[in-house]
């Protein structure tokens, strides 16, 4: 089990940075939400630049159909020859009674359309009441001037929490996009330990009702939700603080928080987590043999890299240099940040030029960064884990624990075996 | 407004990193929003660059719009002269920046830099990525390039290739060999492999070689009025092309235009009998314009293959594409509308499609083979092999890339003979390719015991009818001509005035296109 450390980061001096950031716009949460939620379609109103930014961000390109666009905003657009409105009406008629499966509609803000003020949300009301009951019309920001990557997920579930219908029961709301096999793993835990009133956002349709009251208590699973955080504690629902659920002590922290919240006893407790745990653990230790003693130095991308760093350093023998998130929610990452032992920079923000000078005089055993960087700094003679594949890949709860410290592994161990050929 | 799922090309600015990124010894300073930063992984995963594109983005934030993104510009570009130390920057702005109307031309040029600066002005909300790599080197051009002293022997620049380019790396080693076995040395290629110094010298050489004009016409124009230099207007890739190509610098040069053709072999490879079975096969090209019309041209001349349809995503290369298409009885597609493509590819039903990253794509979906022949490509299409598109190698490259998605000859005759062999049918794709299951897919089961009535799907025109037999003997048929089977039944049984499509009508058309 995870104690508190006493001389640890939560009150460690942060290094807030301003220069080049090198991240993604919040854009990029679409990627995966598109996948998640299975009857919405994503319209971005941007750019050419959106639109390219979309099918790059991912490494490949997702021809299975995707449920996102862009509606590209042109020279008339601009120069008021169109009415933007209008146009986006069109645009928005023309999907729908293409994909008729469609039941929520996210009209995206981005940079430009924030910077020519375009009321996304005048228009995604209007378009509500033409569409309704059939298609709910929502908007959300997922531009670069306010958003940072996992942010535009964080944007798009605070954007639902308005419309969630009311209930007055006791329940639990878990909040965060998660694969499907791991969503299903952590129902199965919590049912076991009697919680059975679980809901989840975002649902995968809307048919599934996720509601909200005086009486849900909200545990996240993704620590990028700090408006998601607010807006539900505006409808009333209290948060259960705890550390993120990566890695055996992380879940199990995760979910010990819950079942005291919900009165699971504690012999019911152990007798669902005991042989879960203990398989996470086999599967750490196996996939962390080359990751005990080693260096990790985190460059800002999605917020995960706190609630990582911890995985990392507890439960895997890790330490850390450098740890740096985009931005930092204490209220979210705090618990974590109470596990982390005092010694490394944490950094909010960025100046990348600084950063990597940084990086390259402390020579880290792992360097996790994003795919701008990865190659350049391979070149260096560092090891790199490109960041952006922690979020595309399951890696929460006990079953995914092993996987998780693998994919911290394998560029060391990659790294290993190559030299090793090399050097016959 | 016009809504979007893929683009073929990025926006105007991500051309002017493809210039900068290519070259050493100068820096963009690029005025753009956070998030814009995503494009330095087009180069550094896609192509896999070991180095950052020397890119500074001024990443701007929504609070700092509200005070002052035009001091952030400043330091950007400070900063970015004291760390870099360029040779000459070339400053700019995305499409967010281009709304607030910061001027960072007109800034950075008053900041008192003791390099050129060279400002950008790339309207990204008319024009795209190709306009963008084209406008900058072009810019570039005219700021640095002056007339200067030629080179004693005949020279001449290879003008257009840049990071992210199709295969550029290597056609510029192929180039550089053809034109050294014609006694022309090369004097400097640009953008790609080049420094702001070498830039200055392009005036040097006795003639411009324009491998792509997407991204380098306006500077070849620009440098052949301005410093006399004469630029080739052949694109040498395929035989026929090289063999163009290689007179048209002969009449330039006064130099013989035969070399050494020892190591062409796409000639032979073509007229050898194992080819036989590529004779008319019908093909789809799409891409770029200057490599779509290249391909045209090696498609039917040099593969045998009947060319049904032809395109491009570049509006620029309009004119051209239209004329290649009506030499050929073809109307062109000119369009950056993947889904219109799409429908067009449904539409013609070809055997194999010629064509971008998309055209794989959409190939994938529809079961129609397809080889890689223009940009926008992906990670697997920068092969670490030697693979030029250009010049002789270029086209024994070709061939082989064309040919390989396709089964081959004595396999496609095995698969007509034994079409339910269990473990060797049509469902298993090509042999020579893995990854696929040899299953029988129990959905055609199904479909065989669906009842006549709802099976009497309707096609081409409203009255159009497939019989449940013809249907049933349409399957028979292997997947690849599958699709031109029931194309040219419906054409003939159109002309013919039948409406029901039976057994007899699918073998009468079978008989009538006979070859």
């Amino acid at each position: 089990m995870l104690e508190p450390n006493p001389t640890s980061c939560s009150n460690a001096p942060i290094l807030k940075e301003r220069g080049q950031r090198e991240v993604f716009c919040g854009l990029t949460s679409i990627i995966w939400l598109h996948r998640k939620m299975q009857d919405a379609f994503f319209l971005v109103v941007g750019s050419r630049t959106c639109a390219h930014l979309l099918q790059s961000a991912a490494g490949v390109m997702i021809f299975a159909e995707p449920r996102f666009g862009t509606a590209i905003l042109e020279e008339t657009d601009l120069a008021g020859l169109a009415d933007a409105q209008q146009e986006l009406d069109r645009e928005v008629e023309r999907l729908l009674s293409r994909r008729p499966d469609i039941r929520q509609l996210f009209l995206v803000g981005s940079c430009p359309s924030e910077v020519i003020k375009l009321d996304l949300a005048k228009a995604a009301q209007r378009l509500s009441k033409i569409y309704a009951p059939s298609v709910r019309v929502l908007n959300f920001t997922g531009s670069g001037i306010e958003t940072t990557f996992t942010q535009g997920e964080d944007e798009c579930l605070s954007s639902m929490v308005p419309s969630l219908n009311e209930s007055p029961d006791k329940q639990l709301l878990v909040v965060g996009a998660l694969p499907d096999v791991v969503e299903d793993q952590m129902r199965n835990l919590l049912a076991a330990m009697g919680i059975d009133s679980v809901s989840v956002l975002p649902a995968s349709s809307v048919k599934q009702e996720v509601t909200v009251g005086k009486k849900t208590v909200f545990a996240a699973t993704q620590p990028f939700l700090g408006e998601t955080h607010s807006a539900l504690e505006r409808r009333g629902a209290r948060h259960l603080p705890a550390p993120f659920p990566f890695g055996a002590d992380g879940t199990t922290a995760w979910l010990k928080v819950i079942a005291d919240e919900f009165s699971v006893s504690d012999a019911r407790f152990e007798q669902v987590v005991s042989a879960p745990c203990a398989r996470a653990k086999k599967a750490i230790a196996q996939a962390s043999k080359v990751l005990d003693g080693k260096s990790v130095f985190f460059f800002p991308d999605s917020q995960l890299e706190i609630p990582l760093a911890r995985f990392l350093i507890t439960e895997c023998g890790m330490s850390a240099i450098e740890i740096g998130a985009p931005f930092i929610h204490k209220g979210l990452v705090g618990p974590d940040l109470g596990l982390i032992p005092e010694g490394p920079v944490l950094s909010e923000g960025q100046d990348v030029d600084l950063q990597l000078d940084r990086v390259l005089k402390a020579r880290p055993d792992l360097t996790v960064c994003g795919l701008g960087l990865a190659n350049p700094l391979e070149a260096k003679g560092l090891t790199t884990k490109w960041a952006i594949e922690l979020v595309f890949t399951p890696v929460h709860f006990y079953e995914q624990a092993g996987d998780l410290a693998g994919l911290f592994s394998r560029p060391l161990r990659r790294r290993a075996v190559l030299s090793r050929e090399a050097a016959e | 407004m016009k809504l979007t799922v893929w683009t073929y090309e990025g926006p105007p600015h991500v051309g002017a990193m493809r210039v900068a990124t290519g070259m050493t010894g100068l820096h963009y300073v690029l005025h753009a929003p956070q998030g814009d930063t995503y494009a330095d992984l087009l180069f550094t995963m896609i192509e896999r660059r070991n180095h950052r594109p020397p890119v500074t983005y001024t990443t701007f934030q929504a609070r700092d719009l509200g005070s002052d993104t035009a001091n952030l510009f400043k330091s950007a570009c400070q900063d970015a002269y004291d760390r870099f130390k360029p040779e000459a920057i070339l400053v700019g702005a995305s499409c967010t920046a281009e709304l607030i109307q910061d001027d960072p031309g007109g800034m950075a040029e008053n900041m008192g830099l003791d390099v050129p600066v060279i400002a950008l002005e790339l309207p990204s909300y008319q024009r795209k990525e190709n306009y963008g790599a084209d406008e900058t080197f072009f810019q570039l051009v005219r700021a640095l390039a002056r007339p200067v002293e030629k080179t004693p022997q005949i020279s001449c620049n290879l003008i257009g290739p840049t990071a992210l380019g199709f295969r550029h790396r290597d056609d510029i080693d192929e180039l550089s060999g053809l034109l050294s076995d014609m006694g022309i040395s090369v004097n400097v290629v640009a953008p790609m492999g080049s420094t702001p110094s070498d830039i200055k010298r392009l005036g040097a050489a006795h003639f411009n070689v324009l491998m792509y004009p997407e991204t380098g016409e306006t500077a070849a124009r620009w440098m052949e009025r301005d410093l006399g230099l004469p630029f080739t207007k052949v694109v040498p890739i395929g035989v026929g092309a090289t063999r163009d190509f290689l007179n048209e610098v002969s009449q330039i040069t006064g130099l013989s235009p035969f070399v050494d053709d020892s190591r062409l072999r796409l000639p032979w490879y073509s007229a050898s009998v194992d080819s036989t079975y590529l004779t008319g096969k019908r093909v789809f090209i799409f891409g770029d314009g200057t490599h779509a019309i290249t391909a045209a041209r090696i498609a039917r001349d040099e593969m045998g293959f009947e060319v049904v349809g032809i395109g491009c995503y570049n509006r620029e290369m309009a004119r051209p594409v239209r004329a290649l298409a009506k030499s050929f009885g073809l109307d062109a597609l000119i369009t950056d509308d993947y889904l219109e493509v799409e429908r067009c590819i449904e539409d013609l039903s070809p055997e194999m499609i010629l064509g971008t990253q998309m055209e794989r794509h959409i190939g994938k979906r529809l079961g129609i083979p397809c080889a890689v022949i223009s940009a926008p490509v992906h990670v697997q299409d920068f092969p670490s092999r030697y693979s030029p598109q250009m010049g002789f190698e270029g086209a024994n490259v070709i061939f082989d890339t064309w040919v390989h998605p396709l089964v081959m000859g004595l396999e496609e005759h095995l698969l007509h003979m034994f079409r339910d062999d269990f473990e060797f049918n049509d469902e298993a794709g090509p042999s020579h390719h893995g990854g696929h299951a040899a299953q029988r897919a129990p959905s055609v089961k199904t479909m065989d015991i669906v009842p006549a009535e709802i099976k009497e799907t309707k096609d081409v025109s409203l009255e159009m009818v497939w019989l449940t037999d013809a249907e049933k003997e349409l399957k028979k048929i292997p997947f690849f001509v599958r699709g031109k089977a029931r194309r040219n039944t419906e054409t003939y049984a159109l002309a013919q005035g039948v409406y029901k499509i039976s057994v007899d009508t699918l073998y009468e058309a079978k008989a009538h296109y006979a070859r």
